[in-house]
């Protein structure tokens, strides 16, 4: 009789070869997508970041013409936001919650193989404005009029519209699909309080795009309509309200800001116990701020409209807001400095990355309440201010965590470690040249450069301040470059990681380095938050059945445990590998190329592929969970 | 070189008794001179800004050395991988809970109250004001009226010492009216009406520029304050209200090629049949020390450019270039340098 | 069971109705967000309405007809009622109740979609369209995106029909009937808030 593993295998591995990565729906292989094509992004998008940084290196510099330079920073922004960050904190969401949860698989697979080639089409369908050179050009958070028809004839916001819309989609999925994962799927006695950190923060992040995401979606249709077909939803002179936009912009705006940082603060979470070889300390306060974090992020929006002219009044209650939205950060730093301080900290790179990141983002942190008072976000808003405060936080509180994730968690993925010299080398580049780069910024928010300039005039203090900034940015694409080619390096040559080089405590160091396609042998029963440190079986192989693990070995299967404290309740059985969703993505591009470019031919072949998709998708195929 | 000559009055201000904090603000403010900085405040709004920028900016740092000083140890008791330490922490808990609740909130609970009462007294002081000046944004200048009918282009004069309201509109898309050095931006926003208000300290010239992105020449859509002594101003003001000098010679042949051409259909000379308002008003442009929004410096041989290439001065401009013989180009220039 | 290891999950079930369902989760973060998207547009019609004028609707409009729209309402609404028929039938194993309920619910949510697009559109568009002002924009707005949510409720209708006419659900399979009513229910309960948005508030 076969094995254990080798029934599962037969059960769970997807046939190789490039139509399988088509196919695909095993998490692990769509996350490492994720992982891999965001990065992409965020060279594309570094690229039009140096290219911005080139062009304010000097005085009156014409690099670019100012055209350029407005969808430079515009496609700089959104990829950032919506190509890179949030697709990549998702890719390691899809990598690891199932691991670290202890179950085979995401709750909806094809809905999970859709969200990636959804991503990567609305990515694509983005960048493709570049090819007529009509990129949107008004900036990331899109400000009616200027985004109107009327001054933007062009169809470089009809990209940024419907690109937003296609990728909320794939956002809004993936979102719910994290929720149900999370909620329905942990490990036999993961209750709530013993969930890792990170899954904390995936589910908050996932909370946060089910709600506020529909904000952003709704204002991107308005505008379209408005465009297309002369609807008037932001026209001051028939109605209409252009600081209507603003609002709903950033209700979304704002929570997609905690939308980004949770998850990595969740990363940081999972490394820090890890690394400083001790127990979190204020777990329960560290998850309850994440909550609070999201909660209260839905009522600070107004703080981005200091400027608009809105009465006094409400702006003292968002102000308010704002230094609330604090205390949640706060403990959340407190209870990292103090665990660290009271263990006995491993310096290798990605505790490195760790300490970078808590150094750089608690700078960005304390600008923003700074931002939150009204006098004083009135005269450094839309300055060079706020631009080094957005990067603190987003490089200091996402790019930090993430690199380091790289180096922490890349192993369990490619079952080989990045170099240490390599990795130290990139980190103390990526260091020094982000603060070089960003420090002064500070200061040129407060000589007075505002935002989105193409050019300055010399004479005004901000010269040297902008070189500055300029060779740092060199210096931090050295660095990246080291990463880079340090993660390229160790497929061939990278020491072999064994299923747990840091000596974690979570559930993915359980498995071995890559996973097999089933992830566990057993699905196991944990009794701890760490289960790892408490059932040193679980390091030695599967769990046994008298343990009471779950093997699930007569289908390809999965548990569905109780919300709050994980009991099973049934067994259900997982789709196969499908090209449906790879379909539905491409009718649904047809479907938005039909719409930019005003075709009723490929608008028709669009909807009927996506109808066709869809049922395709549905289509019964046997015994699923959704039947 | 400002930096410089701020080191010296940093060594000067050490020798005498002041705390090192004065030292090192006046360290940090020579770091931050120039001509558009917030932190060399030369009006009463963003003279009390500077001051809640003081406050909070201790504040931040005090709470970023301690967090320094975390990192530090945590650093200094690294050391290789061993058993991890799985007790719980209960003075551990408590720590995260005062210093990450409890301080904080009475620091930013302080400071909210402080910031508050900085926008309603600002906010009283500046009702007292006598004077209104309307300030309509376009893509990419900023026009200019005073009550007396005077109209001007980029430049907006004040009296000193006293409170001016502005009331800012836009012809087009969202601006941002920003004098760092003056007062904190308000935006000109498109079926609204808002209001801000200014007052400069001493006399001088006090640099704007529109601070919410409009497109093309954000960049290049600057302005000027000119705060001028009371009766200079009150001179200036009665000057403005006036037609231009009516030119004589070789420009008033100029005049006749303005009226001409196409320049009647976009610009206003005061005294003259010209009166449309798609471009600046170009009464009394001879006053005016740069042309096109701070572009370039109001000279002769900038006018020319500015008439016969504007997309060159600044691209994507709204006024298109014009084909002048040179006969015709200087005769213009006569008179447009003649509108004082 | 085939030759697998014996454990303890032997004695759970192999499908799964209500919250054990993936899909009963699914649905609801699914309705959580198109919540949302409702309500920014609620609160955009909201929005609009206070900073414009006194007058609403704005310029010539005239307050909405409420009769027209008081038999949409009741034809919509009672669609839930066969819908929920055949859920809770289904989840006892009687097809017919399922497949029936379906059918009517299916024909009463047509009846609304025509009398939406055959009746109302065809008279409100004589006096004011999308592109009048931003009233019109909010009126065919709302309404159209509720609309276009009974367009695909009925054909995730349709879907539920076919399969259930060629058997496929039963007392223990029928995540899917139960997906369906939950988003119909969603369906039906948006338009209580764009009626009272759209059609009742000018009248306050
Ligand atoms: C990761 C993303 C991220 C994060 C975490 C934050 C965190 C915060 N942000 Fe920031 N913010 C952005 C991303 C982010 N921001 C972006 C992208 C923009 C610009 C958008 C654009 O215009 O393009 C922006 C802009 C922005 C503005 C508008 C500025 C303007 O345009 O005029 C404001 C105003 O209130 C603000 C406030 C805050 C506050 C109060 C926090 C707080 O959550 C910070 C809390 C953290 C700390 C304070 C540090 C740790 C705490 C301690 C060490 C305890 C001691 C502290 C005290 C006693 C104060 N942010
Ligand atoms: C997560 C978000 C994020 C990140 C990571 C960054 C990263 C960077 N940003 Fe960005 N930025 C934003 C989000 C982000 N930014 C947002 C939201 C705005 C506002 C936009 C708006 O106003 O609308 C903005 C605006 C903004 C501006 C202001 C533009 C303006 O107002 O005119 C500037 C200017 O300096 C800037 C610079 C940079 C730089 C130098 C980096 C660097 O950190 C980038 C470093 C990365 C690289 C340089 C990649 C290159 C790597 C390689 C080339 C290696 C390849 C090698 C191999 C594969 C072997 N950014
Ligand atoms: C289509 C309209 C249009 C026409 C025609 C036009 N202008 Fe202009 N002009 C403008 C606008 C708009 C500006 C402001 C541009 C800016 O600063 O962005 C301007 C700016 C100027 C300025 C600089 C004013 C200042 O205060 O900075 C001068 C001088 C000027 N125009 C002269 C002329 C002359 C002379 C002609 C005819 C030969 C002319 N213009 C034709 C629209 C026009
Ligand atoms: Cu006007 Cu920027
Ligand atoms: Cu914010």
């Amino acid at each position: 009789m076969a094995t254990l593993a080798q029934r599962l295998e037969a059960m769970w591995a997807e046939r190789p070869g490039l139509g399988s990565w088509i196919t695909t729906v095993d998490h692990k292989k769509i996350g490492v997508k994720y992982i891999y094509t965001s990065f992409v992004f965020f060279v594309l998008g570094g690229l039009e970041s140096l290219l911005i940084r080139a062009q304010l290196a000097r005085p009156n510099l014409e690099l670019l013409d100012p055209d350029a330079f407005n969808q430079m920073f515009s496609m700089h922004g959104i990829t950032m936001m919506f190509l890179f960050a949030m697709p990549m904190l998702s890719g390691f969401g899809n990598y690891f919650v199932p691991l670290m949860i202890g179950t085979r698989d995401m709750a909806f697979p094809r809905l999970n193989a859709f969200g990636y080639w959804a991503f990567l089409a609305g990515g694509v369908f983005l960048y493709s404005s570049f090819l007529s050179g009509n990129a949107p050009n008004d900036g990331w958070f899109n400000y009616v009029p200027l985004a109107n028809k009327e001054f933007t004839p062009g169809p470089n916001i009809d990209f940024y519209c419907l690109g937003l819309i296609f990728l909320g989609i794939s956002s809004t999925g993936g979102a719910i699909n994290f929720i149900v994962t999370i909620l329905k799927m942990r490990a036999p006695g993961m209750t709530l309080n013993r969930i890792p950190i990170f899954v904390w923060g995936e589910l908050a992040m996932s909370l946060q795009i089910v709600f506020a995401l529909p904000a952003l979606t709704a204002a991107a249709l308005m505008l379209e309509l408005d465009r297309k077909f002369g609807f008037n939803f932001f026209d001051a002179a028939e109605g209409g309200d252009p600081v209507l936009w603003q609002h709903l912009f950033w209700f979304f705006g704002h929570p997609e800001v905690y939308i980004v940082v949770l998850p990595a603060f969740g990363i940081a979470s999972a490394m820090i116990p890890t690394l400083a070889r001790r127990s979190m300390i204020g777990y329960t306060y560290i998850v309850l701020a994440e909550v609070a974090t999201a909660l209260i992020g839905f009522g600070v929006w107004v703080h981005h409209m200091f400027a608009v002219g809105i009465p006094a009044l409400s702006l003292s209650f968002f102000s308010a807001g704002s230094m609330m939205v604090v205390l949640p950060t706060a403990v959340q730093v407190f209870a990292w400095l103090i665990t660290l301080v009271s263990g006995r900290p491993v310096l290798k790179t990605p505790m490195l990355f760790v300490l970078g990141f808590i150094f750089t983002f608690v700078i960005g942190g304390l600008t923003g309440p700074m931002l939150g008072l009204v006098p004083f976000d009135q005269q450094v808003h839309d300055s060079y201010f706020v631009v080094a405060h957005l990067h603190y936080v987003l490089v200091g509180g996402a790019v930090f965590p993430i690199f380091g994730a790289f180096y922490y968690w890349l192993p369990k993925v490619t079952g080989k470690m990045l170099d240490e010299r390599l990795g130290k080398w990139s980190f103390w580049l990526i260091f020094a040249g982000f603060n070089l780069t960003f420090f002064p910024q500070h200061i040129l928010g407060l000589l007075g450069m505002p935002r989105r300039v193409y050019t300055y005039e010399a004479g005004l203090g901000w010269d040297g301040y902008n070189l500055a900034s300029s060779v740092g940015a060199g210096l931090l694409t050295v660095g990246i470059a080291i990463t880079a080619l340090n993660i390229l390096r160790s497929r061939r040559r990278g020491a072999p990681a064994g299923p747990d080089p840091w000596g974690g405590e979570t559930l993915e160091w359980a498995s071995t380095s890559p996973p097999p396609d089933y992830n566990f042998e057993t699905i196991p029963r944990v009794h701890s938050r760490e289960p790892l440190w408490d059932q040193p079986e679980l390091r030695r192989g599967a769990q046994p059945v008298e343990a009471g693990a779950y093997a699930l070995d007569d289908g390809h299967q999965v548990l569905s445990t109780s919300v709050v404290d994980a009991t099973p309740q049934a067994v259900l059985h997982m789709p196969h590998a499908t090209a449906w969703p790879f379909l539905l993505a491409i009718a649904l591009t047809a479907l938005t190329y039909g719409i930019l470019l005003e075709s009723p031919l490929l608008s028709a072949l669009g909807t009927v592929g996506t109808v066709v998709g869809i049922a395709g998708w549905f289509w019964p195929q046997g015994e699923t969970q959704e039947t | 070189m400002r930096a410089l000559r701020r080191g010296h009055k940093l060594r000067a201000v050490g020798a005498g008794r002041r705390a090192p904090i004065a030292v090192l603000s006046t360290l940090l403010t020579a770091a931050c001179s120039g001509p558009a900085s917030m932190l060399e405040p030369r009006g009463t709004v963003a003279a009390r800004v500077e001051g809640l920028w003081w406050l909070i900016f201790w504040i931040a740092t005090v709470a970023f050395v301690v967090v320094l000083g975390f990192l530090f140890v945590a650093v200094i008791r690294a050391r290789r991988p061993d058993e991890p330490d799985r007790s719980s922490s209960p003075s551990g808990e408590r720590f995260v809970i005062a210093s990450g609740v409890v301080v904080p909130a009475v620091v930013l609970i302080a400071v909210f109250v402080v910031s508050v009462r900085d926008t309603s007294d600002l906010a009283r002081a500046g009702r007292s004001s006598r004077l209104v000046v309307d300030v309509v944004a376009h893509d990419w200048w900023w026009e200019v009226r005073y009550p007396n009918g005077g109209v001007t282009a980029n430049e907006i004069h004040v009296p000193v010492g006293e409170p001016v309201r502005i009331r800012l509109q836009t012809a087009d898309v969202i601006h941002s009216f920003w004098v760092p050095r003056l007062a904190g931006k308000v935006d000109n926003v498109p079926g609204r009406v808002n209001w801000t208000w200014l007052q400069a300290d001493r006399p001088g010239r006090y640099r704007g520029q529109c601070a919410e992105f409009c497109g093309l020449q954000h960049a290049k859509m600057e302005f000027v304050v000119v705060a001028q002594p009371a009766s200079e101003f009150a001179a200036w003001l009665n000057d403005i209200a006036s037609p231009a000098q009516a030119p004589t010679g070789v420009a008033a042949v100029g005049e006749q090629i303005f009226l001409g051409t196409t320049c009647v259909g976009c610009h206003a000379i005061e005294g003259t049949e010209a009166d449309a308002t798609v471009g600046p008003d170009l009464t009394h442009l001879a006053d005016r020390e740069t042309l096109m929004a701070g572009a370039v410096a109001n000279t002769r041989a900038n006018l020319a450019r500015v008439i016969t290439h504007p997309q060159a001065v600044k691209p994507g401009a709204v006024m298109p270039p014009t084909d002048l013989s040179p006969d015709q180009l200087e005769a213009l220039l006569d008179y447009l340098q003649g509108l004082r | 069971m085939s030759a697998g290891v014996r454990d303890a999950a032997e004695g759970l079930p192999h499908h799964a109705g209500g919250t054990r369902a993936f899909g009963w989760w699914g649905m609801v973060g699914l309705i959580g967000t198109e919540a949302m998207l409702f309500g920014s547009l609620v609160a955009s019609y909201f929005y609009l309405r206070f900073t414009s004028g006194p007058e609403w609707p704005p310029g010539d409009i005239a307050k909405p007809e409420l009769g027209l729209v008081a038999i949409m309402t009741v034809v919509l609404w009672s669609s839930s009622v066969p819908v929920h028929i055949a859920d809770l039938g289904i989840k006892k194993g009687r097809q017919g109740l399922l497949r029936w309920g379906l059918a009517i619910g299916f024909l009463l949510g047509a009846t609304f979609l025509v009398m939406q697009i055959m009746i109302e559109y065809p008279q409100t568009l004589e006096e004011f369209s999308p592109t009048t002002n931003a009233y019109g924009s909010l009126f065919y707005g709302l309404t159209g995106l509720h609309g276009s949510h009974v367009v695909v409720g009925l054909a995730f209708s349709l879907w539920t029909q076919v399969r259930a006419w060629r058997g496929a659900f039963d007392e223990r399979r029928h995540v899917t009937v139960q997906n369906f009513a939950m988003y119909w229910h969603f369906v039906d309960a948006v338009w209580a808030v764009v009626l009272v948005t759209i059609y009742l508030s000018p009248h306050l």
